[in-house]
């Protein structure tokens, strides 16, 4: 597949040479004269001068045959005009904007693009993650079904602690996939007793997420 | 009409300073607060607002939600857009306007619905119209306007040219 990315940071950088690897027909976009000197020393042809931002470089380089364009620059503007100008002028079928501030993720798809990736709520997701407090962990989320896939630890008062599923009575927005007893993992049925440390899995709702929190987890004071 | 203007800079300034003439409620956002001083020192200060005009939370302090027009005219044909969108979509402001220097964007989201304002074509073509059209030159309004006057020039000598 073509891959137009626009941005020759690290990320973009790091991401060309992957895809260069798995075969891919790539083209990195980057304006610094400089930093595409240093690209083309690694990566040879498929580094060009220019702005990605300009419907005359995208042009240049063929975007209109590119099945995916990335943008990847340090500015969200730059990389929502990116994809909007390939979405929009191209017709490129799949765009993929990296997101620096987490609250232009939604505004972005609103707006088009088809994936957003915003390194800053991920890194918050694994430090999250290493933390051991009682909280909802979100693991992956299923962006075209809307749907969360999280990890709760039952704690110790937690208020659902010793009843069964069916005396919980969870929403139809929380779908309970797995509950992980030190190593034996159990599916979980309406008389499925839940105990403290249980380790839950479920795919969930915005509405089914804050539902899940408020039967599993005590009130925070 | 409530305005809410992004970018305090020369054309956001003299923007607000028109719209307030006319009676009109101006909000100015900019991040550098330095700039709010091309408004002249009458403006009222509680109608600026220093922040991130592609942020949320800045332009609701700024009063986006009730805002009638919203205009993006920071230096940053892309900042523009995003902010513009952000107007456009996140608050449905009624009436949302936009600078974008790069003729071929601007074109590119005329289609998408935005609108803008090019100043590269617009300055292009006065300038075209001022050499080559001496009609035109006599009687346009906006060459007058460009010229800092209001009123059409008298007509105009069409020997104008070089002399060897």
């Amino acid at each position: 597949m073509y891959i137009v990315i626009g941005g020759g940071g690290q990320v973009g950088y790091y991401l060309a040479k992957g895809l260069l690897e798995q075969g891919h027909e790539v083209l990195l976009l980057e304006k610094d004269s400089r930093r595409v000197r240093q690209l083309s020393e690694e990566l040879g042809a498929a580094v060009t001068q220019g702005d990605a931002c300009e419907a005359r470089t995208l042009e240049d380089v063929g975007t209109e045959r590119a099945g995916l364009v990335i943008a990847v620059t340090g500015e969200d503007e730059d990389n929502l005009v990116i994809c909007q100008l390939a979405k929009a002028r191209f017709k490129v079928r799949r765009t993929v904007a990296r997101v620096n501030n987490p609250r232009n993720d939604e505004l972005f798809k609103r707006l088009g693009i088809d994936v957003t990736v915003s390194p800053t709520r991920t890194i918050l997701h694994m430090i999250e993650a290493e933390i051991p407090h009682h909280t909802l962990v979100p693991l992956m989320t299923l962006t075209q079904a809307g749907l969360r896939l999280v990890e709760v630890t039952v704690p110790d008062d937690s208020p659902a602690a010793q009843k069964t599923l069916k005396e919980l009575n969870l929403p139809i927005s929380v779908n309970l996939a797995l509950v992980v007893r030190g190593t034996e993992n159990i599916t979980p049925s309406g008389d499925t007793l839940i105990l403290p440390e249980d380790r839950i899995f479920a795919l969930v709702t915005v509405d089914g997420e804050a539902a899940l929190r408020q039967t599993l987890l005590p009130e925070m004071v | 009409m409530k305005v809410v203007i992004l970018g305090c800079g020369r054309v956001g300034a003299r923007l607000a300073r028109l719209l307030l003439n006319a009676d009109h409620e101006v909000t100015m956002i900019d991040q550098n607060g330095e700039s709010f001083r091309r408004l002249g020192s009458d403006f009222p200060r509680e109608a600026t607002v220093l922040g991130d005009g592609t942020d949320e939370d800045v332009l609701k302090r700024a009063g986006i939600e009730e805002a009638d027009v919203f205009v993006a005219v920071t230096n940053g044909d892309n900042r523009n857009i995003l902010a513009a969108q952000v107007a456009q979509h996140l608050f449905q402001v009624p009436r949302v306007m936009c600078r974008i220097y790069d003729p071929i964007r601007q074109e590119t989201y005329n289609t998408m619905g935005l609108e803008s304002i090019c100043p590269t074509i617009v300055g292009a073509k006065l300038f075209h119209d001022a050499l080559l059209n001496p009609v035109t030159r006599s009687s346009s309004v906006m060459h007058s306007l460009a010229q800092g006057r209001s009123v059409p020039m008298t007509p105009m000598d069409h020997t104008a040219s070089r002399q060897p």
